[in-house]
């Protein structure tokens, strides 16, 4: 028997406490990974969408997923992958953006799109004091989305969140 | 040849050269010339590992016959493969992957800009997904030929020596199949052999900025799409498949 006393808005409202695994001060909602849930005489379909193919988090957020939907007494829950629109930062919102930089993270600064072949060129603020003045130390950093950054002015080694 | 057929063929491929070349890539780990190398090559090979899973995964659907992506990978012999020969040689040494990443990820940056307009759903989402990916690992070996190109004599010689002995190996990537003719017709594939001039003009243009010979020489050397591989497939199988060969069904 499908439990009707969910409906799509409190399932989301449920999900939408989840925590990025590798960035816990933000949810998979406030990232756009989370995109919809259908209801169905089957059960509950969550709709989940991978930041990065191979990101290694998405096992352990079906994981979460299911075991939030346990706790609330619903055992009739699958994940669902799915590509497209494929996930792009420009879905995260300016109050995400600025929990990153609060959690020591830059931000991405401009549309997933745009100067992509030119990542050299792009502005990056320190997150500890602020300063432009920063310098690409590698393409490629802790996690498939990051990249490495250090600040010229404070000497800060951070993380950027790469436009994708 | 039906065109579910011709389809699982293609994934088969498409996903073969992903996983191959996230092997040879993750054979990186610990071994970077530095740090934030180590973490850039195993970062990329994630990124291949999960497009070889999604290709995969689908084309077991396709196959009908309640298959895994896992025993697509474990359970096929090297002739029931069909990467491109270029993804299985060697790591060698770091220009040597630098050249060989230049080489792949500039096909695939074309192949798949066309793969996201596939009139194929499923690829179409992949294609989508994967793209933006490839920009980073096309930017990344661009970046790396500029500076072992222009740096001393000895990375310059590294990397042409490099980009010498890897060319025979680019043509095959252009190379159309019985399967591949199909499903282009259908707008589902694209006509690899179209992309070739493209190719070559963007390899060019970094290579020369590089300071790098581009080679004239025309033999190409091809196989892999059609399961005829060099000897390194059967090493790198034996040791991928070892667990699922010693324990048969074993799963974590």
């Amino acid at each position: 028997m499908v439990n009707t006393s969910f409906n799509k808005k409190e399932i989301l409202t449920l999900l939408s406490e989840i925590k990025d695994p590798e960035i816990p001060v933000v949810t998979i909602e406030e990232m756009g990974m989370l995109r919809d849930v259908i209801i169905s005489n089957n059960g509950y379909e969550v709709l989940l969408t991978p930041t990065y193919t191979g990101c290694p988090a998405m096992g352990i957020i079906e994981q979460d997923i299911l075991s939030t939907l346990q706790d609330a007494g619903i055992s009739n829950a699958k994940v669902t992958m799915v590509f497209a629109p494929a996930w792009t930062t420009d879905w995260m919102s300016e109050s995400t953006k600025e929990k990153l930089v609060q959690f020591g993270i830059a931000a991405p600064v401009h549309s997933s799109c745009v100067n992509w072949l030119s990542p050299r060129n792009v502005e990056v603020s320190c997150p500890k004091c602020g300063s432009k003045n920063t310098k690409i130390v590698a393409q490629f950093g802790s996690t498939a989305c990051k990249a490495l950054y250090s600040c010229n002015d404070c000497q800060e080694p951070f993380d950027y969140f790469k436009c994708h | 040849m039906t065109q579910q057929e011709a389809l699982y063929k293609y994934l088969l491929r498409l996903g073969d050269n992903a996983l191959i070349q996230s092997y040879r890539l993750s054979e990186w780990c610990s071994r970077g010339p530095i740090l934030e190398e180590d973490l850039a090559l195993t970062n990329i090979a994630l990124d291949y590992i999960g497009r070889a899973q999604n290709l995969l995964q689908y084309a077991a659907a396709i196959e009908g016959k309640g298959h895994s992506a896992d025993h697509l990978a474990y359970r096929r012999a090297e002739h029931q493969y069909y990467n491109n020969l270029i993804t299985e040689m060697p790591r060698g040494d770091f220009a040597y992957t630098i050249v060989k990443q230049l080489f792949i990820s500039t096909f695939e940056f074309l192949l798949y800009t066309e793969l996201c307009h596939s009139k194929d759903e499923a690829i179409a989402g992949i294609a989508g997904k994967a793209i933006k990916e490839v920009r980073y690992h096309w930017t990344h070996s661009r970046d790396w030929c500029y500076r072992l190109g222009k740096g001393t004599a000895f990375s310059n010689d590294k990397l042409q020596q490099a980009v010498n002995d890897l060319w025979m190996y680019t043509g095959e990537q252009f190379e159309m199949g019985a399967e591949e003719e199909m499903l282009s017709a259908e707008g589902i594939a694209f006509d690899n052999k179209a992309l070739q001039s493209k190719w070559l003009e963007m390899v060019s243009t970094v290579l020369t900025a590089s300071n790098i010979q581009i080679p004239t020489e025309s033999y190409m050397q091809t196989g892999g799409r059609k399961g005829v591989h060099t000897e390194n497939m059967g090493h790198i199988l034996a040791e991928m498949q070892y667990l699922q060969r010693a324990y048969p069904d074993a799963t974590w």
